[in-house]
């Protein structure tokens, strides 16, 4: 039993002090920190294994499209270690693990999709055992080969979609356009991103009593894996429970795409009423999951002689792969931030999901919101350059209005405007201007080397676009010594939603940090959770934890009040701080209260639950009012190209962002870095290549895709939190922080493009790919230097 | 850290010349391997299957992305403790023989955190946590290579020594950040490395170990015989390729043949008329130290080679004897002129690099040959010499083309006597271009000149498209690369590197005057 004297004794003294400090708001690290260092935090591989588990691996398609003939199952089950092998067939309930559109099968039945499609699994003894037999795939696989669409493009001319293709249209955008001073066609794309969470794909399934079936997996939706996998059992819900701890990263890579993956795990398991465990090899999670859409854009602008658009109309084509997957929601997103910071009053955008031979493209931080936003930005950068104009200027002239100009083309009024004070407060800290006359006199005197400069905000919806999304629910429970047990639906991926939710709950109970701690998330203990996904994570269940805490401090509350406040004293005069609950004069240790009222049978432990309000989607007409708030921010980017090689260094960032008030600024720094330099990854190096014939992705592991490395973070990287509560009633007028920074590297992307220009005098629009790869570079650096060139020898 | 317990004296059966097994420091004690794991057995699945060490995350199986760094412990030529990261998922436990094995359970636990750990913590230099313990390791090592030294790394060394970790959840910037701060914090007990080397200089006197499948001799004599004897055994070095053989192909090896200890083999030396030889078991890291020591401006390549932990691992000789294409070890060399030693039995000849290669991964060597050493001339007189590496991402990237540059001015100062330019990413093997040094030779090195040998590049080569680079590209990369050399090397108005290359660092360089 708990005694007063448990606690710290500066608890007491703290207590005596005006106010105690406050949980939230303050930084600290994250709460496994001093467990990832000593590698004592353990992963779902890390997990002790039953007795008698069974490894799997999945035997993949050689080709990108073909009809399935068959497999030579004995071939494989002759294989030493080999234990079982299974296909389609073998699935007990439905062959099928798509999110929304049902149409992806766990294992290929009947046609082959893509190369990389799991066709069989094989399950043995040891792990290295099943991956020797199913990398035999090739050659126990027969298959007729059909010809693939490999391409976004050949899929659009073909007509092939994965949904109906989506229009967003306010006003009339064409006539806008053709009666606009200046008129502005670009066609331009940009490329995909793997996810490369550290930690590979993974699901440990252990049969349970009566049928029923455990799953740990590295997941950031344990409710939909526990749906998927009891649908592929054939069993209700109620008999699987799905568990993660934490993922070594997710990115949006284990949102939908872990699910093939519980899936095999699980009806191995329940087929041979032994553990499973299917950990594949990082190759072939390259080959097998989806990653961030590529996309195709043609984009045409009417705009005055100051740069003012009057009219867009923008067809993005994005690679959706074999199957829908979450390709709708990626395009509804990247529709709604065509405008970016941006007023477009007449604007059409058509979005066209692609439907290719290649793997099922699927969320990534983000989701779509860059894509969109990049052709807007693409656009803003080329007016000004057409225009001779400071693309700063530009951008800040088509800012969203804070009385008027102020409405999205789907409908949503943008009510917190903060643009132009983070813009002009950044601006200014970086020495924008200074900088830009600086690096004129370089270039000026610098023959192959070359410097750029690029400011870029960002504006980004907060919500999940599809509003019945928009809920969460949590579980606190006071343990009779005072301590704290929170659960909740989120999912911890290294993004340290579980520390702030604990400083929510110990901030509402009153109670010092370390008397919190959070749990694995687990679908027996919260049902029907969403995805922690869409930067939600601590909005949702921070305000449904914070629920929970409230309706137990309520009746501590009430209990106190009673107890210690003597007659009609008002519950909602208790203060909780410090671990110290004061009733008038009376102090008493949180726990001593704890303990008290669980003698007075006062129940100490609560649901909670949140719903966002004001929150409206037509999924028909794209109208409504998608989005809770918007999140802000901007940075300038400064690098140096070389114009013989095309490579490039980024020399300085300065990022300013908007997290409203921050919940734990250290995080929400780690978050904005970690986002930016991800961004910066995906805009300048890390490049996707499909063999164009087969169909085989090329760059299938670290070997071959390369993400930023400690050498490529900027000499210069200051960033920093832009300090204003948000005005909408989110958890401790916060706001949502994983997505937004991802566009920040914009400013790295047009910084590239400002210094290619350079090479001719500004006038010429560099044709710059994106990812800006040496290759990329140096090809638009010729572009440019043709253009000039003929330029001049016109007449 | 506890102290390894000093193995016991070499017993009667050793003494008698039997066989004995496979003997490491791990976890403070002197372990020897079960003769049943596997020869090819990777440390990383002997620490986390074998011995329920978790703490060493395995991330891609291939050596690219660090989160299973451990840290191996030899005796240095000094006496001192030196300690070498690597990636535990492509090193074979077999080769750890003699040596010690650190993980990150052996840094400090959650309860009593390593001044690593710690500032790792404060800076809030861990997100998802699971390249942590690697990058946990690769400053446990700069930590205590420094603290060793008395000296402190920079900021730019620290991330050249993170060169293999990726993470993708900070962006970096907190983890340079602990680096900085783990030195301000007090240790709560220091590392003492007395007890590992003690423990391993009695090991030291032990004859070679038997495993099965596996041969590890001990001087070249008995490699020479060994090979000899067994032509279809497998050379073992540093097994950053072979590692992904066994991983990832699941190839069926012979019987290995490791010559990582074979301690001649690793030796750098000076000869008398200036000429560096460096053994084939030496390091990637200590030969390209002792080659960029010597030219100062093939750092460059030297720190992009690889990442520390596949240099620490990885030899040069290996990387030359592989013969692939995209080795960077190669063009640099053949522009230095370097000539192979290769032994075979007692047969010892001398081979140049420059026709070395017959043909894609083909060379000359002969079965039962190996690879003694590499001996590089001393540059002549009037040399500039330049590397240049191109690839997407600066560390730890394969070249999409490499470069090694030499020209070799004549007594009068003006006419290009001699030119070695040699590329690798231009064909099946690292090749010199033959007509752009031919347009050179005899030539002064004006801008017509550049232009001639630009030219002549385009029939030279006729590379390739891959996933790294377009045939395009490769080309007319290759041409500026030798307007590159000539910017920083032309007699009138040269440029500095910091004007010519955007990775140029302060103070990189002397200036070379080719005359």
């Amino acid at each position: 039993m708990n005694r007063p004297t448990d606690l710290p004794q500066d608890a007491m003294a703290g207590a005596a002090a005006a106010a105690a400090p406050r949980v939230v708001g303050r930084s600290r690290p994250h709460e496994s920190a001093a467990l990832h260092v000593a590698g004592a935090a353990p992963y779902t591989d890390d997990m002790p294994e039953l007795a008698g588990t069974l490894h799997a691996a999945l035997g993949l398609s050689p080709l990108a499209h073909g009809r399935l003939l068959g497999v030579d199952v004995a071939r494989l089950r002759a294989l030493p270690g080999v234990v079982d092998v299974l296909l389609a067939a073998d699935i007990p309930g439905e062959n099928e693990c798509g999110s929304i559109v049902k149409d992806d099968p766990i294992l290929a039945d009947g046609t082959l999709r893509w190369r990389g499609q799991p066709v069989f699994a094989v399950v043995a003894r040891t792990r290295e055992a099943a991956r020797r037999a199913a990398a035999l795939a090739k050659d126990v696989i027969r298959a007729e080969p059909l010809p693939p669409l490999l391409t976004p493009e050949a899929a659009h001319a073909a007509g092939q979609y994965v949904v109906p293709p989506m229009h967003l249209v306010r006003g009339e955008a064409r006539a806008a356009i053709e009666s606009a001073p200046h008129r502005l066609t670009l066609d331009f794309a940009l490329g995909g991103q793997e996810q490369f969470y550290l930690e590979g794909q993974i699901s440990y399934a252990l049969p349970q009593e009566g049928g029923g079936m455990k799953v740990l997996c590295s997941t950031q939706h344990p409710s939909e894996m526990q749906h998927l996998v009891a649908h592929a059992l054939g069993r209700p819900s109620h008999a699987v429970q799905v568990e993660c701890r934490r993922m070594g990263g997710g990115f949006g890579g284990k949102e939908s795409q872990s699910a093939l993956f519980a899936c095999v795990a699980a009806v191995a398991a329940a087929r041979l009423a032994r553990p499973v465990k299917l950990r594949v090899d990082r190759d072939d999670d390259f080959l097998i999951t989806g990653r961030r859409h590529d996309f195709v854009y043609s984009v045409e602008v009417g705009h005055d002689d100051e740069g003012r658009i009057l009219g867009a109309e923008v067809t993005m084509v994005s690679r959706a792969g074999h199957s829908a997957d979450l390709s709708g929601p990626v395009m509804t997103r990247a529709l709604c931030h065509f405008d970016n910071a941006y007023w477009l009053p007449d604007v059409a955008m058509h979005g066209f999901c692609a439907k290719t031979n290649t793997q099922s493209n699927t969320a990534f931080r983000g989701f779509g919101g860059p894509q969109g936003a990049f052709a807007i930005e693409t656009v803003v950068d080329s007016i000004a350059r057409r225009l001779g104009r400071d693309p700063l200027a530009v951008r800040r002239l088509n800012f969203y209005g804070l009385q008027d100009r102020n409405v999205t083309p789907y409908g949503q009024p943008v009510e917190d405007n903060i643009l132009e004070p983070l813009v002009g407060e950044l601006a200014a800290r970086a020495h924008y201007e200074a900088r830009r006359a600086e690096i004129a006199a370089f270039n000026a005197t610098s023959p192959v080397l070359k410097k750029g400069l690029a400011l870029t905000p960002v504006k980004f919806g907060i919500s999940f676009n599809v509003v019945h999304l928009n809920q969460a629910g949590a579980l606190v429970q006071v343990y009779v010594d005072g301590s704290v047990l929170v659960n909740h639906g989120g999912t911890e991926m290294g993004q340290g939603l579980n520390t702030k939710v604990a400083q929510v709950v110990a901030e509402e109970l009153g109670v010092p940090f370390e008397a919190v701690r959070c749990t694995a998330t687990d679908t027996a203990k919260v049902p029907n959770t969403s995805a922690t996904a869409a930067s939600t994570g601590s909005d949702l269940n921070g305000k449904a934890a914070q629920d929970a805490a409230r309706t137990v401090r309520q009746r501590l509350a009430a209990f106190a009040a009673q107890r210690y406040g003597g007659e009609g004293f008002d519950p909602d005069a208790v203060r909780f701080e410090g671990g110290v609950v004061t009733v008038g004069a009376e102090r008493i240790a949180f726990a001593e209260l704890v303990n008290q009222a669980y003698l007075a049978r006062v129940q100490l432990w609560s649901d909670g639950f949140y719903a966002t309000p004001g929150l409206a989607w037509d999924r028909q007409t794209m109208q409504g009012r998608p989005f809770f708030y918007f999140a802000y921010g901007a940075a300038v980017s400064e690098v140096l190209v070389d114009t013989l090689t095309g490579e490039h260094k980024v020399l300085a960032v300065d990022a300013l962002h908007d997290v409203g008030s921050s919940l734990n600024p250290a995080l929400d720094i780690g978050q904005v870095e970690g986002a930016f330099i991800q961004g910066m990854g995906w805009l300048t190096m890390e490049e996707l290549v499909w063999h164009p014939q087969t169909g085989l992705l090329l760059t299938h592991a670290p070997s071959t895709y390369k993400i930023p490395t400690a050498n490529d973070l900027p000499p210069h990287f200051d960033v920093r939190l832009f300090d204003r509560p948000n005005p909408k009633d989110s958890i401790h007028r916060s706001k949502a922080v994983g997505e937004p920074p991802l566009l920040l590297p914009f400013s790295v992307f047009f910084a590239i493009r400002d210094a290619v220009s350079a090479v001719g005098g500004h006038r010429v629009d560099p044709p710059l790919a994106a990812p800006a790869t040496p290759e990329a570079i140096l090809r638009a650096v010729q572009a440019v230097k043709a253009a000039t060139a003929a330029t001049a020898a016109a007449p | 850290m506890s102290d390894p317990q000093v193995p016991p004296p070499a017993s009667a059966a050793a003494a008698a010349g039997e066989p004995r097994p496979i003997r490491f420091v791990h976890r403070g004690r002197t372990v020897e391997l079960d003769p049943r794991t596997p020869a090819t057995r990777s440390v990383l699945d002997w620490l986390r299957d074998d011995c329920g060490l978790t703490g060493t995350k395995e991330g891609c199986n291939e050596g690219d992305c660090g989160a299973c760094t451990v840290v191996l412990g030899d005796v240095a030529a000094d006496g001192t403790l030196a300690l070498q990261p690597v990636n535990a998922c492509i090193q074979f436990v077999p080769t750890l023989d003699g040596r010690a094995l650190f993980t990150v359970e052996d840094v400090g636990t959650p309860a009593a955190l390593h001044p690593v750990q710690q500032a790792m913590v404060a800076c809030h230099g861990s997100q998802c946590g699971f390249c942590t313990p690697g990058i946990v390791m690769s400053l446990w090592a700069t930590y205590e290579r420094h603290r060793a030294a008395g000296t402190r790394p920079t900021r730019q060394q620290l991330a050249d020594d993170l060169s293999g970790n990726l993470c993708r959840c900070t962006g970096y910037r907190p983890i340079l950040d602990a680096g900085e701060q783990m030195f301000s914090i007090a240790p709560a007990a220091g590392f003492d490395p007395q007890p590992v080397l003690a423990a391993l200089r009695a090991m030291a006197g032990d004859g070679a170990a038997a495993h099965p499948g596996f041969h590890a001799p001990r001087t070249e004599d008995e490699l020479a015989a060994l090979l000899e004897a067994q032509p279809g055994a497998r050379i073992l070095a540093g097994s950053t390729d072979i590692g992904l053989w066994v991983n990832k192909q699941f190839r069926a090896l012979p019987d290995l043949v490791f010559v990582g200890a074979v301690a001649s083999l690793k030796r750098i030396e000076t000869r008398d008329d200036g000429t560096l030889v460096i053994g084939a078991g030496a390091s990637l890291e200590s030969a390209w130290s002792a080659l960029a020591a010597r030219h100062p401006a093939l750092r460059d390549v030297y720190l992009r080679f690889a990442s520390r932990p596949v240099r620490e691992a990885g030899t040069m000789g290996g990387n030359v004897a592989n013969g692939s294409p995209i080795g960077d070890s190669a063009p640099v060399l053949m522009a230095l002129d370097a000539t192979l030693v290769l032994r075979r039995g007692d047969r010892v000849r001398r081979v140049p690099l420059d026709g070395f290669y017959t043909g894609y991964m083909q060379n000359q060597l002969e079965p039962g040959e190996f690879l003694a050493a590499i001996e590089i001339p001393p540059a002549p007189p009037a040399t500039a010499m330049r590397a240049y590496k191109i690839s997407k991402r600066f560390d730890c990237d394969i070249s999409a083309v490499c470069a090694g540059l030499a020209l070799t001015w004549a007594d009068d100062g003006e006419t290009i006597a001699a030119a070695r330019l040699a590329f690798g990413g231009m064909a099946a093997t690292v090749a010199r271009a033959r007509g752009a040094e031919a347009a050179l030779v005899g030539q002064r090195w004006t801008e017509a000149a550049l232009r001639t040998a630009q030219a002549a590049l385009a029939s030279d080569f006729a590379p390739m498209t891959d996933l790294r680079a377009s045939a395009g590209y490769r080309l007319q990369v290759t041409q500026n690369l030798l307007e590159r050399l000539w910017l920083e090397t032309r007699p009138g108005q040269p440029l500095p590197e910091s004007a010519v290359s955007v990775f140029a660092r302060p103070g990189a360089l002397p200036e070379e005057a080719p005359r």
